[in-house]
């Protein structure tokens, strides 16, 4: 079968005839053109069903074909819950309905339609609270009977490729139907930079298919006047074919297109989002051939599909009569209007539908659809309307293939919701309207419950010019708001007519009839949000689009609560679903390599990440990691090693307080300290934890330059600075991290590598003593050289400006070829640093570490006024301590090497945990650090390990540093 | 995400910024309880309404002070610390210890 129903151009203002598309739906072979949707061109093809339900597997068509219903969600071979009425249709796509058990055409699980008096409103609730027992029974039937669209494992996923981008502008306007385009001209003119976001391809929302006028012209006039001007425009971004998924704080606006997704921020926002035309209730309301009239003038006018045959329009307004000569002019048989209002206007619209020999039934609804197969209409039940919400008995049928709704609308106002927009119930509109905007979000159009198309043209414009001055452009005056909206009688306060024999759907997505809505009310859940959780409905994919206002209505007149204090239930972002690609993909995430990563990487090492830095872990082969680290330690230990330091923080601090400034920032003592001296530095917070350590040189008076850890540095940084702001001491903190990189050459062997390449500085013990600084030159590299202990040996660090990493990398290794110089990891440290029983800041300490349990008070201060954590410190020094940090060993040799946070227990009590752990080359034991009970931390007493497997060990207390504890291999 | 801005940097989104707690005066230490200490140590005011906090511009390590809304998440100004703190802060000597 061909595309039986397609119409001739002009109609179908989005295809391209000139290209076929080809693609399968469930087996069959559906033929359209480039531009339909899957949908238009299922309906071109005569396909009405496109999905079954998700409750009763009730047979489906388009309703909307904008995009805003789950009537048209479709399984794809690679992604699931598509909507058929916006993906466009392209060659080869192999697509599957949703929701039916064995074949698509005769569905077996048709037959839960029957028993549906046995699944009542609120099930999970009555069948699981208080009868958990009878979960294992139904689970499984839920479990295959709920859920939408599946993903198949097995499909052929390939990965894709996400990323984000930022962008700025004056003022976005979201929505380029007549007010966004208005409102964007009007920005533009006024001289603002404007980004106008459109959802479909095509600019011009209902301009692209409503009708407004008796001959049609005054849309397509419209539109094309607006593409003259934008087209010249200057400071107009348009992107068509994006989502904008919310509004948050500050006008932070997410959109969508494509794989990318853009992060943009406006100083003024005008939502122009529109309207959403509402369903009324009626008996087999949900079938395919029922579908609004709006959806029915998109297939007309956008792709060129023909809605059926012959037509009977349900109206309530003067849009139903635009409609109806939209189908005549399509050739569809217009059988009759049945009108719920008492009195037809005689509007121009009206007047010439009644011309074309329309049948007008003044005071009609419609009971019921009738229908003969399975999966469409074949007619409608027509009857008069005897009160609110009640038809008179008889009435008269009339055969049909096609129902059309057109009985109202609601804002489309998610957007506004998340910017927090106040709504309220206009009584003159009969329907819900933004009352309250944030600052500097605008609101025009339909949305903003103006309907008139020269209304909303002339409230496009306010909007435009009122974004552009809160942009802070010039505009010369801003026009008051809109009077004549053009909304009176648009929307009919009931469309609602409940059938003794039910299926008169309130929400087509979660399968709710009009008496499910009345049962949930009358269990009690008689509040809108009470009801949407007991109920689900609003809860499906269109999230109340078609179902929020009717549930409100229902509310107000079941409880007697007046519907002008009641509100829709809360909408939350995203509009639209979100792929976790678009979320997820190309997050910026930042990583810093030193000035010598590319020499690390020619000789081998294995780089580790330390912090937001890229460290050598050690140099050789994976599969030869323990023997390189304890050829490395060795090499230190005897002979000669090179570590590359740069990711150790630097501060400069200057100035005639400078000292007094460390003094009062870390534990020590620093204002007698002797330039060319270093001295440690340990630094707590007001609670008296330790935060950071390192040393502090001084280079003069006034100029210390303290080290700090790699990933404390920041911090340490941003305190000095917050101490500071406070107490105004003449002092300047410079983070020169970056500025400088260093290594740390080390060994007995280092003097005499260093001396080849060194000659302005007197190297000997006496002219550069352990903990000595100096300034010079190595390798004719302006550098600073610190004499500092942290490995145990004779060892200097060589702190040069970062741009001469390489060059004093290279010298260093060139000079100590004949001594067998090794390049030595931050593995290989971590061994001989914990021989010697130098801690590390956030490994052997945590979040609650003070100086005492770390047993380290012999860097307190004790005799100056103030540090920082200082008081805190000294209380906790009086108090009894719960547990301390100990250097331990095994005592047995056979037992394996505990790891870091393997427990310390005290009979079956936790009271510690292992910190560092090591089987120590040099020691030739094994040796760590612990916490331990408080009462336990004596030199020899033992204590029990859990480690791997539950298995329990002993470990002693032991003194350290467990290596030349008398430390004199570093003073050498 | 909210924009705050910076006195020194002008307009930035607030993932820049850190937090750095409720304006208030450090008691002295030489002269306070133990008990004082800690009260003014952990305890925080946590008043709804109009609340003065240190904000940091974290990539530039400024500090500044901000007054804000916490009911409506209004920021309602902010301005240099050295508006609050001018002039240099000095602890006397531990009196036990002085010599």
């Amino acid at each position: 079968m061909s595309d039986v129903n397609r119409l001739p151009a002009p109609f179908g203002r989005l295809i391209d005839r000139s290209e076929t598309v080809r693609f399968d739906f469930e087996g069959r072979t559906i033929s359209g053109f480039k531009g339909d949707t899957i949908a238009s061109a299922l309906c071109a093809n005569d396909q009405w069903m496109i999905s079954r339900s998700f409750k009763y597997h009730r047979p489906r068509g388009v309703l909307t074909m904008a995009g805003q219903d789950a009537n048209t969600l479709v399984q794809l071979a690679d992604e699931p819950n598509c909507l058929a009425d916006k993906y466009p249709a392209k060659n080869g796509l192999k697509v599957k309905a949703q929701n039916y058990f064995g074949s698509f055409d005769n569905d077996m699980a048709r037959v839960v339609e029957m028993v549906h008096r046995f699944l009542p409103v609120g099930f999970y609730y009555k069948t699981f609270h208080e009868k958990k027992q009878s979960w294992s029974f139904w689970e499984p039937v839920v479990r295959a009977m709920t859920g939408l669209g599946a993903i198949d494992p097995k499909a052929d996923f390939h990965e894709s490729y996400y990323d984000k981008q930022y962008l700025f502008a004056d003022v976005a306007v979201i929505g380029g139907g007549p007010a966004g385009l208005a409102a964007a001209q009007a920005a533009a003119e006024s001289g603002a930079e404007v980004i106008l976001i459109e959802e479909n391809q095509a600019l011009g929302g209902s301009l692209g298919y409503a009708r407004f006028d008796t001959d049609g012209a005054a849309a397509t006039r419209q539109l094309g006047d607006f593409d003259r001007v934008l087209s010249g425009a200057k400071g107009v971004q348009v992107m068509t074919g994006t989502i904008c998924s919310g509004l948050f704080s500050d006008n932070w606006i997410p959109l969508i297109k494509g794989n990318r997704f853009y992060k943009l921020r406006a100083k003024s926002i005008v939502v122009a989002t529109g309207s959403i035309e509402q369903p009324a209730v009626f008996r087999n309301n949900d079938l395919p051939g029922v579908m609004m009239a709006s959806a029915a003038q998109r297939l007309i006018k956008l792709y060129g599909v023909r809605p059926g045959r012959t037509a009977v329009i349900l109206a309530a307004n003067d849009d139903a009569y635009g409609a109806a000569l939209d189908l005549i002019d399509a050739g569809v048989k217009v059988a009759a209007i049945a009108d719920l209002r008492q009195k037809v206007p005689q509007t121009p619209l009206v007047a010439a539908v009644e011309a074309r020999g329309v049948e007008i039934l003044a005071g009609h609804g419609i009971s019921e659809a009738l229908y003969a197969s399975k999966t469409h209409i074949s007619g409608a039940q027509l009857a008069s309307v005897t009160g609110q919400g009640t038809l008179g008995a008889g009435g008269k049928s009339v055969a049909c293939d096609l129902i059309l709704m057109s009985v109202g609308f609601s804002p489309a106002g998610q957007l506004l919701h998340h910017a927090g927009t106040k709504f309220g119930y206009c009584r003159q509109s009969d329907m819900f309207q933004p009352v309250e905007l944030p600052a500097k979000v605008h609101a025009a159009g339909s949305v903003n419950n103006v309907y008139d198309l020269g209304s909303v043209i002339a409230d496009g414009k306010r909007a435009g010019l009122a974004a552009a001055k809160d942009a802070g452009l010039n505009v010369a005056s801003v026009p008051a708001a809109i009077t004549e909206k053009g909304n009176v009688g648009r929307t009919h306060p009931w469309p609602i007519f409940p059938h003794d024999r039910g299926f008169d759907f309130v929400d087509f997505d979660e399968d709710l009839k009009y008496h499910d809505l009345i049962n949930g009310i009358a269990d009690g859940y008689d509040n809108v949000e009470l009801l949407k959780r007991y109920s689900t409905v609003g809860m499906g994919p269109s999230q109340g689009r078609h179902s929020a206002v009717t549930s409100v209505r229902i509310v107000s007149r079941e409880t007697g609560v007046d519907i002008g204090g009641m509100s829709v239930t809360t909408q939350r972002p995203p509009y639209t679903p979100e792929k976790f690609g678009h979320l997820a993909g190309r997050v910026f995430d930042p990583e810093r390599r030193t000035a010598m990563h590319h020499r690390h990487l020619e000789l081998g090492a294995q780089m580790m990440p330390a912090g937001v830095w890229w460290r050598p872990g050690y140099y050789g082969a994976k599969a030869d990691r323990t023997n390189a680290i304890q050829t490395e330690v060795k090499a230190v230990r005897e002979n000669v090693g090179l570590i590359d330091v740069s990711t150790l923080g630097g501060l400069d601090v200057r100035g005639p307080d400078a000292a007094e400034f460390l003094n009062r920032m870390y534990t020590f003592s620093y204002t007698k300290q002797p330039v060319g001296r270093s001295r440690y530095v340990l630094m707590t917070d007001n609670a008296g934890v330790i935060t950071d350590d390192g040393v502090a040189c001084r280079f003069h008076d006034e100029h210390f330059y303290v080290t700090a850890t790699t990933s404390g540095v920041d911090s340490v940084y941003r305190q000095m600075l917050f101490w500071n702001a406070q107490w105004r001491l003449d002092v300047d903190v410079a983070n020169v991290t970056a500025a400088l990189c260093g290594v740390n050459i080390a060994g007995p062997k280092s003097r005499a590598v260093l001396q080849k390449v060194c000659t302005d500085i007197d190297l000997s013990p006496e002219g550069f003593p352990y903990m000595g600084v100096k300034t010079g030159t190595v390798a004719g590299i302006p550098a600073r050289l610190m004499r500092v202990g942290f490995v145990g040996e004779l060892g200097y660090e060589i702190h040069v400006p970062a741009g001469y990493g390489e060059a004093l990398w290279d010298a260093l290794m060139e000079a100590g070829k004949p001594e067998g110089i090794r390049p030595f990891g931050v593995e290989a440290q971590r061994v001989l640093r914990l021989e010697k029983g130098h801690i590390i800041v956030s490994q052997d300490t945590d979040g609650l570490t003070n100086v005492w349990e770390a047993d380290m008070p012999w860097a307190l201060a004790k005799t100056k006024p103030f540090f920082v954590g200082g008081k805190s410190t000294e209380i906790m020094g009086k108090m009894k301590l719960a547990r301390k940090l100990v250097g331990f060993t095994l005592k047995n040799d056979g037992d394996p090497c505990p790891e870091e946070c393997h427990l310390v227990l005290r009979g079956e009590e936790i009271v510690g945990r292992i910190t560092s752990a090591v089987k120590s080359p040099s020691v030739g034991k094994v040796v760590g650090l612990a916490y331990v009970h408080g009462d336990d931390s004596a030199p020899g007493t033992e204590f029990s390990i859990k480690v791997q497997g539950g298995r329990r060990i002993t470990g002693v207390v032991t003194k350290y540093p467990f290596y030349d504890p008398e430390n004199k291999r570093q003073e050498m | 995400m909210k924009v705050m801005n910076c006195p020194l940097n002008g307009p930035r989104n607030i993932s820049e910024f850190a937090w750095g707690g409720e304006v208030k005066p450090m008691p002295d230490p030489a002269g306070v309880s133990d008990k004082e200490w800690a009260e003014w140590l952990f305890l925080e005011a946590n008043e709804a309404g109009i609340v003065r906090e240190w904000w940091c511009h974290v990539p530039t390590s400024y500090w500044f002070i901000a007054e804000r809304n916490n009911i409506t998440d209004e920021i309602i100004k902010t301005y240099p610390a050295t508006e609050l703190f001018n002039t240099r802060v000095e602890f006397a000597a531990k009196a036990a210890e002085k010599k």
